[in-house]
C-alpha cells in the first residue's frame, strides 16, 4: 500500500517570480486563502506556520527545501484539531515550471504541482481533510493572479 | 443508451471558477468555446441523452467520439468519451467522462470525472492525469479573463504507450 498523497496541478497565466511571490508573501496568501496566512522565512530549516485571520495558530511546521521560483517543501502538521495534530507530520511540495504553450492561444502557461502526502506511518488522516481544501485554494490563487480577483469568496 | 453503471470513476478534477452555471455550460457544450481551450477541438454535439457527442480537429478530422449519457443543462453533462484520433488508444473501451455543475457561494465548483467500466491500468490513466488539468485551467482562464491560455497537449509518456498497446492486444475487458 503506497502513502497515502493528493495531487493537483494547475496551469496559470503567470511567471514563476510572480506565481514564487503569491505562495509566499503573507498579504498576498491571505486574499487567496479566506484570511488564512503563512508566516515564515522560506529559507531550508526556517520556522512556518499558517494563522487564521483571528491570529489562532491553524498548522505549524519547517522549511525542508526552498528554490525561488522553482520548489518549496514544507513539513507541515495540522494544529487546531485534536484528531489531526495526533495524526502527525505531512508533506507539502509546490513545484513551478513552465508549461509548453501553443503560441496563437493566449500566452505562457506556468505549471504548478502540489503534492500533498502523508510522512511514514503519519499523517494520513490529514490528507484527506486537505483534498478538498486544496482545490479551493489553488482555484483562488489562479484567478488572483490572472484577473486580480479571488473566484471562491 | 450506455449503462453508466458499470463506470467507476477514477480521475477527478475540481476546479471552482468565477462564472454562472449557465456560462461552464455554454463553455462545455459550445464549439466556439471548446476550441479555445481543448487543444483546438470543437465540441459537436446532439443536445439529448442519446445524442452523438464528437470532439473534431480544426480540420475536421474525429478527434474524440461518443455518446450523450446525460444532458441536464446546467447541472450536469456526461458523455462517453473515446480518443479515435490517437493510435491503438481508439481500440480501448470508451470511458465515460462527466462534468458536475455546482454553485458554490459566489463561484461554481466544476467537477470532472473520468470513469472506466474496466479495470484500466495506472499508466493509461495518466493520460488523462496530464490533459484534464491544461484542459480545465483553460476553461476557467477563458471563462475568468476572456483570453484562453493553451497549455499544449504534451507527448504522453512511454509507459503510457507500452501500457495502451499492451491492453490492445490482450484485450483484458472482455474477462472482466
Amino acid at each position: 500500500m503506497s502513502k497515502p498523497k493528493f495531487v493537483y496541478v494547475t496551469y496559470i497565466r503567470t511567471t514563476p517570480e510572480k506565481l514564487w511571490a503569491a505562495l509566499t508573501d503573507p498579504q498576498t496568501i491571505r486574499k487567496y486563502w479566506f484570511g488564512i496566512t503563512a508566516e515564515s522565512g522560506f529559507r531550508p530549516g526556517s520556522p512556518w506556520q499558517l494563522r487564521f485571520e483571528d491570529g489562532r495558530v491553524a498548522d505549524t511546521g519547517e522549511i525542508l527545501e526552498a528554490e525561488p521560483a522553482k520548489r518549496l517543501v514544507i513539513r507541515w502538521r495540522n494544529e487546531f484539531k485534536r484528531e489531526l495534530k495526533a495524526a502527525g507530520h505531512t508533506r507539502c511540495t509546490m513545484e513551478i515550471e513552465m508549461a509548453d504553450y501553443y503560441p496563437d492561444f493566449g500566452g505562457k502557461a506556468v505549471k504548478l504541482t502540489i503534492t500533498h502526502e502523508a510522512e511514514a506511518g503519519e499523517g494520513a488522516p490529514m490528507i484527506e481533510a486537505v483534498s478538498g481544501g486544496w482545490p479551493k485554494v489553488i482555484s483562488n490563487l489562479k484567478s488572483l493572479l490572472e484577473s486580480g480577483d479571488i473566484a471562491f469568496k | 443508451m450506455v449503462d453508466v453503471s458499470k463506470f467507476k470513476p477514477k480521475t477527478i478534477y475540481v476546479t471552482y471558477i468565477a462564472a454562472t452555471p449557465e456560462k461552464v455550460w455554454q463553455a462545455l457544450t459550445s464549439a466556439d468555446f471548446t476550441r479555445q481551450y481543448l487543444f483546438g477541438s470543437s465540441v459537436d454535439i446532439e443536445p439529448r441523452a442519446g445524442g452523438r457527442f464528437r470532439m473534431l480537429w480544426p480540420d475536421g478530422r474525429v478527434h474524440i467520439a461518443g455518446e450523450v449519457a446525460d444532458w441536464s443543462p446546467p447541472r450536469r453533462l456526461s458523455v462517453t468519451w473515446l480518443v479515435e484520433g490517437m493510435k491503438d488508444f481508439g481500440e480501448l473501451p470508451a470511458c465515460l467522462v462527466t462534468y458536475d455543475i455546482a454553485q458554490s457561494g459566489d463561484a461554481v465548483k466544476l467537477t470532472m470525472s473520468e470513469a472506466h467500466s474496466w479495470d484500466v491500468p495506472r499508466d493509461i490513466l495518466k493520460g488523462g492525469e496530464m490533459g484534464w488539468p491544461k484542459i480545465l485551467s483553460g476553461l476557467k482562464s477563458l471563462l475568468e479573463t476572456g483570453k484562453p491560455l493553451a497549455a499544449a497537449n504534451e507527448p504522453p509518456p512511454p509507459e503510457f504507450i507500452k501500457a495502451v498497446k499492451k491492453a490492445v492486444a490482450e484485450k483484458p475487458w472482455l474477462c472482466q
